[in-house]
């Protein structure tokens, strides 16, 4: 029984904006499959009373004073995007549906 | 069309249930996690860094006073504060977001399981606060090509990130039920008792109209006795008013819908302040599916106790306790301090006695004439060109009898066009009550020549006929003079 479905490999896709063939979605699906499967193999570990970890460094409370530091030059800033205007990223019109 | 019932037919039959999540822009000098300054009005994309585009490489580090403000918030929430919190990336594409996630948090949020007790028509409602956290703002989007810059129709759209990282505090409330037909009210009133408490913690402007505090109002309504119903979400209300009016809207519409035997979507809608009415926003597809994960870039946060605890002493006194302690401080009654509270007057009126005025001319001058300017031009009380010194020396103007009402509110039009201060107004215009008793006495004579009738009765005893002599007196005077003082020479000579 695979763990991950071809729909659910086709809903992540189009949640991360990747466009994917039906090829593809086989393809990946098989290969997601055998990683995740791969896995659970840190399932049977027992994590009874351990403390999720989401950081490799041991470090906690980690901050910044509140003072100013330079920011980008605007030219900098826009260079990195496709299309500019007005100081401004341009972006394609953002909704798709009818008014 | 939209079909409406009226307020009254909508609660005859049903309950509502409200739930409101509410971000506050904190003004701190930098943004949440770089060293990008906030300052407003900048060029666009000038206050943007590495950290601010998530560039390949770029480290992001949690600023302390954001986080303090955010504690101290929860604190005067009656929250607990998490011993152990982290950051969380939401995950979305949208322009306003250079990250493609926003950096907030999801499942341990810095304060959690508070409340807020509002007062409306003198029963008090409890509202729970189920968390308060910590996240970034998003940038601005300029609409082009469509329909007074709205993004439907709209051909394309210009961004600018300078806002995008500021510090931002969410604050969701639990769904409040039974508030029956005060619901729209108590809306307001939380929003109203909320916006105080962060002004009075000095970590936010929350001005409402400028966007540093923005409301997401949750109505359902159901029929007595069953479950909750499907709820929408009103977005970025942006008044108190509007809170209150989104509000009342949305229980005429969703009440419509249910007697039609229609089902309610659960959707996001847009207030719009022209009509009063919503609209039903973009469906943000897949939107529920933000993917939440650990921001491995930024450290797990464990607030000390003892932090936690001299944070909690730096907390001023609750606005509520302030405001019984000020009404009882300036023999107010219940209605009249509602009116100051409601006109934005606390800070401005204890400011003017600060500066040597009475409580009742404060309270006088701010609630009338001044709230009648501010209302003509459309501003806030605290736009006024007038500060509280200056009304706290008009007021003494009038104490010491050299105003009179009526020359004082000359004065107040001196100051209001920019002519300076209370006594160089009056001086500059010749505004001062005529306290020459010859003068007046003159005045008199005249008004006596020119009534006979009137002296006539006076002098057969009735003294009600003096109101036309001294209208008289005033006329020549130009309002300059006393009515009490010429009151008291007309009937001296004519009795």
């Amino acid at each position: 029984m695979s763990t991950i479905s071809r729909e659910e490999v086709a809903h992540l896709a189009r949640l991360a904006r990747l466009e994917v063939t039906d090829e593809e979605l086989d393809a990946f699906a098989g290969q997601l499959d055998a990683v995740l499967e791969s896995m659970k193999a840190l399932g049977e570990v027992d994590t009874e009373g351990v403390q999720p970890s989401s950081h490799a460094v041991p470090l906690v409370n980690v901050f910044r004073e509140d003072r100013p530091q330079p920011s980008l030059p605007r030219e900098a800033v826009l260079d990195g995007g496709p299309d500019t205007a007005e100081g401004r990223f341009r972006v394609p019109r953002i909704l798709d549906e009818e008014v | 069309m939209t079909r409406l019932n009226t307020y009254d037919a909508a609660m005859a039959a049903y309950e509502p249930v409200l739930g409101i999540e509410t971000h506050i822009e904190l003004d701190t000098n930098t943004k949440m996690f770089c060293g990008c300054s906030t300052v407003f009005g900048a060029e666009p994309n000038t206050q943007v860094c590495p950290v601010c585009l998530a560039l390949p490489g770029a480290l992001p580090v949690a600023n302390k006073a954001a986080v303090e403000a955010t504690i101290k918030i929860g604190l005067a929430l009656n929250c607990s504060i998490a011993e152990w919190t982290r950051f969380a990336r939401k995950n979305y594409f949208y322009p306003d977001m250079p990250k493609n996630f926003q950096t907030s948090q999801h499942e341990e949020p810095l304060c959690e399981d508070g409340f807020v007790d509002v007062v409306v028509d003198g029963e008090s409602h409890r509202i729970e606060i189920e968390r308060v956290h910590l996240e970034e703002d998003t940038g601005k989007t300029l609409h082009v090509g469509g329909a007074a810059g709205r993004i439907h129709g709209a051909t394309e759209s210009l961004v600018d990130y300078n806002r995008a990282g500021i510090p931002l505090v969410e604050i969701v409330t639990r769904p409040v039920p039974g508030t029956g037909a005060l619901a729209p009210e108590v809306a307001r009133a939380y929003a109203a008792e909320l916006r105080d408490i962060v002004r009075s913690l000095g970590v936010s402007d929350v001005r409402m109209e400028q966007g540093s505090m923005r409301c997401d109002v949750n109505v359902s309504l159901n029929r007595p006795g069953e479950e909750w119903g499907t709820r929408t979400e009103t977005k970025n209300v942006n008044s108190l008013r509007s809170v209150e009016r989104s509000v009342r809207y949305e229980i005429r519409r969703q009440s419509a819908l249910l007697d039609a035997g229609d089902k309610i979507l659960q959707e996001t809608r847009h207030f719009h302040e022209a009509t009063g009415e919503t609209s039903p926003g973009r469906s943000k597809e897949e939107a529920t599916d933000y993917r939440y994960f650990p921001e491995p870039d930024l450290a797990v946060m464990e607030p000390s106790r003892a932090w936690v605890e001299e944070l909690r002493a730096t907390l001023p006194e609750p606005p509520r306790k302030r405001r019984e302690r000020l009404q009882a401080a300036w023999a107010l009654g219940d209605k009249e301090m509602q009116s100051v509270v409601n006109a934005d007057a606390v800070e401005l009126i204890e400011a003017t006695i600060a500066a040597g005025s009475s409580a009742s001319g404060a309270v006088k001058w701010w609630l009338g004439e001044l709230s009648r300017r501010a209302n003509e031009s459309g501003v806030e009380l605290d736009a006024l060109d007038i500060a509280p010194s200056q009304v706290a020396e008009l007021q003494g103007m009038v104490d010491d009898g050299r105003l009179n009402d009526k020359l004082a509110r000359q004065v107040i039009d001196g100051v209001l066009s920019g002519e300076g201060g209370p006594a160089e107004v009056a001086a500059a215009r010749g505004l001062e009550v005529v306290s020459d008793t010859g003068a007046l006495e003159a005045a008199v004579d005249e008004a006596i020549a020119a009534n006979p009738d009137a002296a006539d009765k006076i002098r057969g005893g009735k003294h009600a006929a003096a109101g036309a002599l001294i209208g008289a007196v005033m006329k020549s005077t130009k309002g300059q003079a006393d009515a009490g003082t010429v009151r008291r020479i007309i009937l001296d000579k004519l009795s």
